[in-house]
């Protein structure tokens, strides 16, 4: 996936429908996630989440119980979110054993902008790293170019 | 949330060729626009474009050496912008040990009750 952001896992002790209801029922998100969560967890699904003064609509995209749950926000203020403007998170949830679950998360965003399909694909195969990679790299030879 | 400026920041990293110019500037220190046309495959307008919206975000400054304008990656916005990443990452990394407790929490609860893990809470 080109453009790639920010990747996160951990292992969880609980089978994944219980996992699931974790990230997925509105009571249960603010626990981890907003203060305040107004959503429905159906594709599509227009939403808002508050983070104290702050707040914002989430439009879910992807419910597939228990292993694919994803939603856009933080785009634009005035403007839908939508691929190009806006962040993709998603959870991917793989069950490990009985009990366990491997809980997966990306955020990713502005990927999409004002780039034809091929050129995404093929510099997606030439970059399979992320932005985190991509800026460490970048980071260090600039570190490394400054005593000049 | 993101705050605008990080927005500005992401959004000139995403681009793909943003990155690419970024990255022949990072390997090549200060170069000029034509410089820069000769080695990626897109036009020079394009090239120009791309270096204004760095620009913008405040990765790359350019200056002026006789005739022409050279143009240099910014290492302090850079290392900000390392920063505003380790930081969305550490955020996802709370987030998650929250998850964590909370669905291992009701777990357990569920298989006290003898429910073999139902968790109908």
């Amino acid at each position: 996936m080109p453009g790639l952001m920010i990747e996160r896992e951990i292992l969880i002790e609980a089978p994944p429908r219980v996992v699931w209801r974790t990230i997925t029922e509105p009571a249960q998100m603010s626990l981890w996630f907003a203060d305040r969560v107004d959503l429905v967890v159906e594709p599509g699904a227009h939403g808002h989440m508050q983070f104290g003064d702050q707040g914002g609509p989430v439009v879910v995209e992807t419910v597939d119980p228990p292993n694919r749950f994803s939603f856009r926000w933080n785009h634009l203020q005035g403007e839908e979110p939508v691929a190009g403007n806006s962040m993709l998170v998603e959870f991917t949830l793989t069950q490990e054993g009985s009990e366990r679950t491997r809980i997966r998360v990306t955020e990713s965003g502005h990927e999409l902008r004002a780039w034809p399909d091929a050129e995404k694909q093929r510099y997606a195969d030439e970059h399979r790293e992320g932005w985190g990679d991509f800026l460490d790299r970048l980071a260090k030879a600039v570190a490394e170019r400054r005593p000049e | 949330m993101t705050e605008q400026a990080d927005d500005e920041l992401w959004s000139a990293i995403g681009d793909p060729s943003r990155r690419r110019v970024l990255d022949l500037l990072v390997s090549n220190g200060a170069v000029s626009a034509s410089w820069l046309a000769g080695r990626v495959p897109f036009s020079r307008q394009a090239v120009s474009k791309h270096l204004a919206v760095l620009e913008d975000a405040g990765l790359v400054s350019r200056r002026k050496q006789g005739r022409e304008v050279l143009y240099q990656v910014q290492a302090g916005r850079l290392d900000q912008a390392t920063q505003a990443m380790a930081g969305l990452a550490a955020q996802w990394d709370r987030r998650l040990a929250a998850i964590k407790g909370l669905a291992e929490a009701a777990h357990a609860e569920a298989q006290r009750e003898g429910r073999a893990g139902r968790h109908d809470g």
